[in-house]
């Protein structure tokens, strides 16, 4: 369009066809972002009410059918609708800024992958309105309790699953065709900044294990509706089969949702350090390495099925293994912050706060490794908390680390740094009430997926519930900070919105035209 | 459409054609094959064909016998000896007892289980009820028969090994084919 | 102001680890609410231990690295006057932080390792029991003893509705515990009969899955006699929240005397079977039997949970012929969550609720089912 993308006063239907018929990675990436932003706030009221529920012992609020379904639903919307379409947000509106492309590979592939994601939760949530109420084994559906014992709205839980992980894989093909193809003149691989190289990795590890969610999925189907017996004893199949398919998905999945952190991670703290990342080269290959490492650690989610002590074993070293490459990446991190001239904008304080809690809920993780303690830990508060501090102040910090960094680039306006720290400083420590108590929590002994505990349980979880409420109004305040910022928030009119930030997407105007690096530019 | 277009086309189709083609034809067989050369996954429970060993009187094992009922599945079933005392390469034979208890003819089919785990590969049975499915009239009772043989190159850690089966309803699915269960 | 954070952080990170230490050396006491517990066997003391050594290693790791970390934040501030220098490699340094973790993992390998190797060893028991999760309770039995029982949540539904206040043992109690003697180790052969469940018993330092279709073996030998008070630990259902785990170590001169009592018990209901009982005795004997086995589902009112759990009240099964009623309750319906419970209950049990389900809420049917019916319809050819 010659005269720019359709604004609200050209009309209601030019408005709405832009952003339906958008092949511009700006606009898709903002769609992923507002998207997955209202996911988090739908998966934030399921955690809410399983929190309300669990304020006191005892059934007050609502029924264990329910409850399963609301932690099954928390799970899934978290995982597959917030964190994932979050980070291709990110994804698509910075790749090709920061490789000097004018926009992805693939941009009506891009416009497909972002659309059918609104019609497979629209799908998704609605089976909690449906007869039977919606999936309620948990965001990991094992089988048969997921297969024999399901309720009738199963088949849309799987159809829904499906959309999602053909989502991921379109959105994952179209990220290696662009950082392969299009890179500006220049830029070599190890020139280009780490979260292009991080997304470059999670999109190989998408495409290496959606299909195998939707082969676990599509068994079930078989299972459930055509007479197999994948998962079935009877027939000569295997429950436990269940488990080892989905968690050679599973496992990769959560460094999927981990890696583009690092990378967003890597890109704020040397701008804030004004200092360049310290050891690129070993970020890169450390990156490498926990991908490949992922493919082949699994079981560690299941050492109480009683497996062979030789795969027990073996599962249990090479998850210890990973935490190699971690470390480096935090050292790294730290390093870079060493000897440089420091500020503690937002985006920072959220940075700083990934590498603390993140590396915390790294070294729960590495307990969890630990096969003859995990016989204490599996299926507990203990891997709640764990899980929820790596993909909580990990991933969602980072997320929205990464918003408050470049939203003053995506609209030109500078939020409230006040307002920035205000939020930043409710949302930790209520992160820190809700899942610290969750440790102790899993060591006393109370499992995790259940509606109600025994009095012993009773102080932790009432704490736990009101540092949820902190950090549910802190989400609020994050709402607010944004809509305020795109709307009244003081212009920035310079390309180099911070001191110190350094990459491509900095040298274009803020905020960045509709149409950015037509013809590509010349890297040093 | 442009003519290279049509032909790339044309040949992408074929190859997911093709490649699908693979996965329903050609897999399965690859896979009985890998599992055979390597002995992995799941045909150590098949029907075993006995040879000539040695029995080995240097050593006794205790096989036990443990039944279970899956869901909805009502007959009485249970081994009729709790325990038996076997030198690994005897032959040895066991009854389990079944009794369909309700109104209805049925069919069942017992799965079997070894614990340890690395007792599984050298439990050999010649001949087994879980090879089959197990019909059984309304009211009707059985005694099932199962022969074992314990392989001599069992590890010398084990010394107890247990058999446990568990007892499905299989009466709506009994076009299921059962010569190769796990 | 954020030099005043980072100390309260400081302040606040060293009391949760001192109240974390206090409850660990503790264990036994109170505040085991913050640790894990030794518990009474072998293997739950080396999970215990472990988990201390990788606590400890982890602690002074984190210390040292978020010290640095703090220290960094605060010197080399801008607002300091801290210029930055422009280093951003090293390989030495890359090496080091690479090979020593590195070894770090290796020489904690070593204890895992040796633990892993007690969890796995069940060779040699005196006594073998099978367990079996079903939903939602267990079953326990005494493999070559004869003695098999169902273990079922005691507390009733009116106290996890807020009906009644809590009790002190609040769903920490069933209906018959597993009775184990002290001092010989046991086996326990675990399957699930349904959906995937987990035994777990953390101060025995048991926890292995109920898979349906195989079994699973764990150990655990304690000289402590107690009640050991343990959980399900796999997402099972709606109930999966109330199916405990409780567990009687007796001494074995005592346990002796519990297993001939079971024997005893067992021998003289099979011979009492054929005693006619009252209209109103099974009524009491029925509501009992379901408000514990079948409240959970069906509801105390007998209404259910509409379009997943049907009503009872007015039901066509409650209110036609016997025959019926006593398939559903005995066989279980086929593909769905209703159970046979010909295992789980007596026939004294299951005459009782078959009675009370054709008379309360109204249903008012007016016949009356006997113990030798159900025993009969269960050997009828």
């Amino acid at each position: 369009m010659a005269h720019g993308p359709a604004t609200l006063a050209d009309g209601w239907v030019k408005y709405i066809s832009r952003w339906i018929f958008t092949t511009n990675h700006k606009d898709i990436g903002t769609l992923y972002l507002w998207f997955s932003f209202a996911m988090f706030i739908l998966g934030g009221s399921f955690a809410m009410i399983i929190r309300a529920e669990l304020f006191q012992p005892g059934m007050q609020l609502i029924k264990p059918e329910f409850f399963n379904q609301m932690t099954t639903m928390h799970g899934l919307v978290m995982v597959f609708g917030a964190i994932m379409p979050a980070f291709v947000g990110l994804a698509n509106w910075l790749i090709p800024m920061m490789i000097g492309a004018p926009d992805m590979a693939l941009p009506r592939m891009n416009n497909l992958s972002f659309w059918i994601l609104p019609f497979a939760f629209a799908i998704l949530v609605a089976t909690l309105f449906m007869e039977g109420g919606g999936p309620n084994f948990g965001w990991t559906f094992y089988a048969p309790l997921s297969t024999t014992y399901a309720p009738d709205t199963v088949n849309y839980f799987i159809f829904g699953v499906h959309i999602m992980g053909a989502s991921s894989i379109m959105g994952s093909i179209n990220i290696i065709a662009t950082v392969m193809n299009m890179r500006a003149p220049g830029m070599t691989y190890m020139k280009m900044p780490m979260f292009v190289w991080t997304w470059l990795i999670t999109a190989f590890l998408l495409v290496a294990v959606m299909p195998v969610l939707a082969g676990a999925v599509t068994m079930m189907l078989m299972d459930i509706n055509f007479g197999t017996s994948f998962f079935d004893a009877a027939g000569g199949g295997d429950p436990v089969l269940f488990q080892h398919v989905f968690w050679f998905f599973g496992h990769p999945e959560v460094y999927i949702i981990i890696l583009p952190a690092f990378g967003v991670v890597s890109q704020i703290i040397p701008t804030f350090s004004r200092k360049p990342l310290f050891g690129y080269s070993s970020m890169v290959y450390a990156t490498a390495s926990i991908a490949f490492m992922s493919f082949i650690v699994w079981a560690h989610h299941m050492f109480t099925v009683g497996m062979p002590i030789a795969g027990e074993l073996y599962f249990m070293y090479a998850t210890m293994l990973i935490a190699v490459p971690t470390g480096v990446k935090v050292f790294n991190w730290i390093t870079t912050m060493y000897k440089g001239s420091l500020t503690f904008e937002t985006p920072m304080l959220f940075s700083i706060a990934f590498v603390i809690l993140f590396t915390f809920g790294g070294f729960t993780g590495l307990m969890l490794s630990i096969a003859a303690a995990d016989i204490q830990y599996h299926d507990t508060y203990f891997v709640v908390a764990h899980f929820h501090y790596v993909m909580v102040a990990g991933a969602v910090f980072s997320g929205t680390a990464a918003v408050y960094y470049w939203l003053p680039k995506w609209c030109g306006k500078m939020y409230d740094e006040t307002m920035g720290k205000v939020q930043f400083w409710i949302a930790f420590i209520g992160f820190n009430i809700t899942f610290m108590p969750q440790h102790f929590l899993g060591l006393a002994g109370m499992p995790r997926r259940y509606a109600d505990y025994g009095l012993q349980f009773a102080d932790w979880n009432m704490v736990s519930s009101i540092g949820a409420f902190m950090y549910g109004a802190a989400q609020i305040l994050f709402l607010f900070n944004v809509v305020r910022t795109i709307t009244y928030g003081k212009p920035v009119d310079k390309p180099e919105v911070w001191e110190g930030a350094e990459g491509l997407e900095w040298t274009v105007p803020t905020p960045a035209p509709y149409h950015t690096f037509e013809k590509p530019p010349q890297v040093q | 459409m442009q003519t290279s277009h049509r032909t790339l086309l044309a040949k992408l189709l074929a190859l997911a054609v093709a490649m699908f083609l693979f996965a329903v034809f050609v897999l399965p067989p690859l896979y009985d094959l890998f599992c055979e050369i390597t002995g992995i996954g799941g045909r150590t429970d098949g029907k075993y064909e006995a040879v000539e060993v040695q029995v080995d009187t240097s050593r006794q094992v205790e096989v036990q016998f443990v039944a279970a009922n899956n869901a909805e599945m009502p007959w009485k079933f249970y081994p009729m000896e709790y325990s038996v005392v076997v030198y690994p390469g005897e032959t040895r034979a066991v009854n389990f007892f079944a009794h369909n208890t309700t109104g209805e003819d049925m069919v069942a089919q017992a799965i079997p289980n070894v614990l340890p785990n690395n007792a599984a590969d050298y439990f050999h049975k010649t001949e087994c009820f879980c090879f089959e499915n197990q019909p059984l009239a309304a009211g009707d009772q059985a005694e099932l028969g199962l022969v074992f043989i314990i392989d001599p190159d069992l590890p010398d850690s084990v010394n107890t090994v247990t058999l446990s089966y568990t007892l499905f309803d299989i009466t709506d699915r009994t076009e299921l084919s059962v010569s190769q269960i796990q | 102001m954020l030099k005043k954070a980072q100390a309260l952080f400081l302040r606040s990170l060293g009391a949760t680890l001192a109240l974390v230490y206090v409850g660990g050396a503790n264990a036994e006491s109170a505040a085991s609410q913050l640790n894990m517990p030794q518990g009474v066997t072998e293997v739950s003391q080396a999970a215990y231990d472990i988990h201390m050594i990788m606590m400890w290693i982890c602690t002074v790791i984190g210390i040292a690295v978020f010290g640095f970390m703090f220290y960094v934040m605060y010197a080399h501030r801008k607002s300091r006057g801290a210029v930055a220098e422009n280093f951003h490699e090293n390989l030495l340094v890359e090496l080091l932080w690479t090979i020593v973790p590195a070894i770090i993992l290796i020489v904690m390998a070593i204890p895992a390792t040796t633990a892993l190797l007690k969890v796995y060893d069940t060779e040699n028991a005196d006594i073998d029991i099978k367990v079996t999760g079903y939903q939602w309770k267990w079953q326990y039995e005494y493999l070559g003893e004869d003695v098999k029982y169902m273990s079922e949540l005691r507390t009733p539904q009116d106290e996890i509705y807020g009906r009644e206040p809590k009790g002190e043992h609040y769903l920490r109690e069933v209906t018959e515990p597993l009775v184990l003697p002290a001092g010989k180790k046991v086996r326990f052969l675990i399957t699930g009969n349904d959906v995937i469940h987990s035994w777990w018993v953390p101060d025995f330092g048991v926890k292995r899955d109920a898979v349906p279709g195989l079994f699973t073996s764990a150990w655990a030998k304690t000289d402590k006699p107690g009640t050991y008070v343990g959980e399900c630990t796999e997402l099972c259902g709606s109930g999966h929240a109330f199916m405990p785990v409780v567990v009687e170590v007796k001494e074995q001169a005592e346990y002796d005397q519990w297993l001939a009592g079971k024997k005893a018990a067992a021998a003289e209901y099979a011979s009492t079977i054929g005693k006619e009982w009252t209209f109103d005795e099974l009524m009491v004997k029925g509501e009992e039997v379901y408000n514990r086995s079948c409240a959970g589902c069906h509801a105390v009112n007998g209404e259910g949970i509409p379009g997943i759990f049907p009503a009872l009240k007015n039901s066509v099964i409650a209110l036609g012929p016997v025959v019926e009623h006593l398939r559903v309750v005995v066989d279980g319906i086929e593909g769905s969550a209703m159970q046979s419970f010909a295992d789980q209950l007596s026939e004294v049990d299951i005459a009782a609720v078959i009675h009370y389900e054709r008379n309360a809420w109204g249903n008012d049917v007016g016949d009356i089912t006997q113990p030798i019916d159900v025993l009969n319809y269960k050997q009828a050819k």
